[in-house]
């Protein structure tokens, strides 16, 4: 019961300072906060499935991430027809050579022994495979980036709502995590982390770089919204008539008329930026709901109990009949799904892609601050590690500029030293993350809220 | 004279940039390699460190340049290497006490360790741009090159010209000097056998009355001098960039992986290995074979396996074959 109260204390604490955001800054600024909480929510939650359920590491966030937002970007985007005819056939052809490529090298592996024959022919198999590959795609690649490339030249996608990527981001990154686990899960931990790091950074560099799939560093800007646009909600009557009715007192103070109306042209911009970001806001809640149930669900099933199991004693396990390698393939993919899902959720509430945006910064390592500050093993530790550490990423800066007033309150104005501190607030960010994830580590390894270990 | 000139452009854009960029790579690939061999962990503060490094070496050339001293041709930087060393061992130590040496003694497993090199990783990334900030420096002054393109052609007459620039030569004889008394440390001096014989076996060498503490210092203070040393490098011959510094950590766990992780012998070689097919594979190799084939062969296209786009992808992609093939490395790892 105490636990619970914990867990309940300090979501109350997380939601008040939202609050407070909302009455000191403004409630946009509270609502984008609780957004990409939301999203960092649903991230640890991913990558605690890895780590704290099956103790695997993966610092490959950024490279899901990514690929849900370009889910988002395939799904939703119009086709562009012209870039289909003059390229679409041979990027198809590309498909499927790759695909044959798979085939073939599975055909080896299966059909011979472990030998430098073997090796050599699967060599061989890729070599030409590339060869061929680049002899069909470039000629196509060069003119589907010349279809009128400052507004496309690239395939596009496929006119779906964009609701629709937030599975399929799921199924990107899941099937991207199974190659990767495929090939990088047996190593050991640290091995691991490494490998996943790295091969992150390889997706993004393709999604960098190939303009023809996702327009690169040009960006896709002016994505599909599930929610209403602002401009329209403006001019509705029943979106009027509720923004009236909710400021009723403000407005009947004012009696010219003309000003009246003026308030209330303002109060509708200012109420359909907030409108907006509730709807967001209650789209992804319902996400992290839902995930919630079936991750705790899974948590407190057998094979929740199964995966404890082979995480705290691999080998027990592993005598125990379980196959560790399958079960640790299937939460690789599992968790890395559900990033994928926040890739694409993230990419919807911007509305935006922006490739060269993806920095393992921010994306692995400040997410991997948030599961170990929360309180790996436990989902609801995880969340308030997202939605914790997520706050204090964006509010470190006013924070940081209060520090910096007050301590250097007796130094003049001018100050050479103190214009340089004000001039870096940015960083100081980066040195709270730093010092949280430290004094966390060392004083309560668990996180804020541990996981609850029932002893029978 | 085609062959000559066909050479000489290798030697141009290959085999010199690569060279000076993979001793760059190697400095930061032997002291990741040691940490992890004697600490046991991968310490992802390695990019961080070097740039923290590098940052005081530039401070002190800042100073040392407004005093009035410069070393003639050669660049200030050299000079400040010294006291950028200084700072930086400190720094190193001061974070040791602070926050691994708890871990140490507690013998939390590996992965801890890593984690909570990453929260030094953010302490010391936002330390680097809280004091001298993220934008780009040059540092570099004295005499730029050795060998400009243009006297090379006039001194042989080829088509090709060859640049080499003093900040490569001086790269790549500060790493030879600092690598051999490295190696001349690790295998001929009492501490560095002990060194050794901990990262083999930790329990025997406790046994056999070796000082871990000392041998914890000196691997700290080792791995200071090269992150320092190589950063500074690395920002004489290109520029000094925080976030650079920040992505460089990821080729050089990768040549520190590739070469064996543990054994900085293998480091040393995987720092070359990756820079080698980095720019290899992404080199343009179309007026290479102008030279080389006959007029009516001549090839229009470009040549260029991967655009230079993928320098990374490349390195990374290494690093995951060997993985899958030679897990323990290249040169078998986890011996020094």
């Amino acid at each position: 019961m105490r636990e619970n109260l914990n867990v309940i204390a300090a979501y109350v604490i997380m939601l008040g300072l939202i609050i407070l955001v909302g009455f000191l800054q403004s409630w946009s600024v509270a609502l984008s906060i609780l957004c990409f909480c939301l999203i960092s929510a649903v991230m640890t939650m991913g990558a605690n499935i890895q780590w704290g359920y099956a103790g695997l590491i993966n610092f490959g966030i950024m490279g899901y991430t990514a690929l849900g937002g370009l889910a988002a970007v395939l799904v939703s985007v119009p086709p562009v027809r012209e870039a289909w005819q003059v390229g679409g056939l041979n990027m198809i052809l590309c498909a499927f050579l790759i695909a044959l490529m798979v085939f073939s090298i599975r055909f080896i592996i299966k059909k011979y022994n472990k030998s430098n024959k073997r090796n050599y022919g699967i060599a061989l198999v890729i070599i030409t495979g590339l060869v061929l590959l680049r002899l069909i795609s470039e000629p196509a690649i060069e003119s589907i980036e010349a279809v009128s490339p400052a507004t496309t030249g690239f395939l596009g996608g496929m006119g779906l709502p964009i609701l629709f990527s937030w599975i399929v981001g799921a199924f990107f990154a899941g099937g991207l995590a199974y190659v990767i686990g495929k090939i990088a899960l047996g190593l050991r931990a640290d091995y691991l982390a490494i490998a996943t790091l790295l091969i992150s950074e390889i997706v993004i560099a393709v999604i960098k770089h190939e303009d023809w799939l996702s327009r690169g560093v040009k960006n896709v800007i002016g994505l599909k919204r599930p929610v209403p646009y602002e401009i329209d909600l403006q001019n509705k009557e029943w979106f009027i008539n509720l923004v009236a009715k909710f400021n009723q007192g403000a407005l009947n103070l004012i009696t010219d008329i003309t000003e009246k109306e003026q308030l209330l042209k303002q109060l509708v911009i200012d109420g359909s930026t907030v409108f907006v970001k509730l709807c967001f806001a209650g789209l992804f809640t319902a996400v992290v709901i839902t995930l919630l149930i079936i991750t705790q669900k899974a948590l407190y099933s057998p094979w929740g109990r199964m995966m404890r199991a082979i995480r705290d004693n691999e080998e027990a396990a592993n005598a125990m009949g379980k196959n560790v390698v399958k079960q640790h393939l299937l939460i690789f993919v599992l968790g890395s799904a559900i990033v994928g899902i926040a890739g694409a959720m993230m990419v919807t509430y911007d509305g935006l892609f922006t490739p060269g945006s993806y920095r393992p910064m921010r994306y692995t390592f400040l997410i991997w601050v948030m599961v170990i500050v929360g309180g790996s093993g436990n989902n609801f530790g995880a969340i308030l590690g997202g939605f914790a550490v997520w706050f204090l990423w964006i509010e470190a800066a006013p924070i940081a500029l209060f520090l910096i007033n007050f301590f250097t309150s007796g130094l003049e104005e001018a100050n050479a030293f103190r214009v340089h501190l004000i001039d870096s607030i940015p960083y100081f960010r980066y040195l709270m993350m730093g010092i949280g994830l430290l004094l966390i580590m060392r004083y309560r390894p668990k996180g804020i809220l541990p996981e609850k270990i029932r002893h029978v | 004279m085609d062959i000559i000139n066909a050479i000489v452009l290798l030697l141009n854009y290959i085999f010199v940039p690569a060279l000076s960029y993979g001793s760059q790579l190697a400095l930061g690939a032997i002291f990741v390699s040691l940490i992890y061999g004697i600490l046991r962990f991968a310490y992802f503060t390695a990019g961080d460190l070097m740039s923290f490094g590098t940052m005081f070496t530039i401070l002190f050339t800042w100073y040392f340049q407004s005093l009035g001293i410069s070393l003639g041709i050669l660049p200030t930087a050299l000079l400040a290497i010294p006291f950028g060393i200084i700072v930086t061992i400190l720094y190193v130590l001061l974070k040791d006490k602070l926050v691994f040496s708890y871990y140490r003694t507690k013998k939390s497993p590996p992965v801890q360790l890593a984690m909570v090199s990453i929260g030094t990783m953010f302490v010391t990334q936002a330390i680097v741009r809280i004091i001298i900030g993220p934008f780009d420096r040059r540092f570099f002054d004295g005499e730029k090159f050795i060998l400009k393109a243009n006297e090379f052609k006039e001194m042989t007459g080829l088509n090709e010209g060859l640049t080499i620039k003093s900040t490569q030569v001086i790269t790549l004889l500060v790493t030879i000097i600092v690598v051999s008394i490295l190696f001349w440390f690790l295998n001929k001096t009492k501490t560095g056998k002990s060194m050794r014989a901990y990262s083999d076996n930790e329990d025997l060498a406790l046994l056999s009355g070796i000082d871990p503490k000392k041998v914890v210092m000196i691997t700290w203070v080792i791995a200071a001098i090269l992150a320092t040393i190589g950063g500074a490098l690395y920002g004489l011959d290109k520029s000094f960039k925080p976030f650079t510094y920040f992505n460089n950590m990821l080729p050089i766990f990768a040549a520190a992986i590739v070469g064996g992780i543990g054994n900085p012998f293998g480091a040393f070689l995987g720092g070359y290995v990756i820079a080698f097919s980095e720019i290899l594979v992404t080199y343009a190799y179309r007026k290479f074979f102008i030279y080389l084939l006959p007029e009516s062969i001549e090839p229009d296209g470009l040549l260029q396996l991967l655009s230079t786009d993928y320098k990374f992808a490349v390195s990374f992609s290494i690093l995951v074959v060997v993985l899958l093939f030679r897990p323990s490395g290249i040169f078998k790892g986890k011996v020094l």
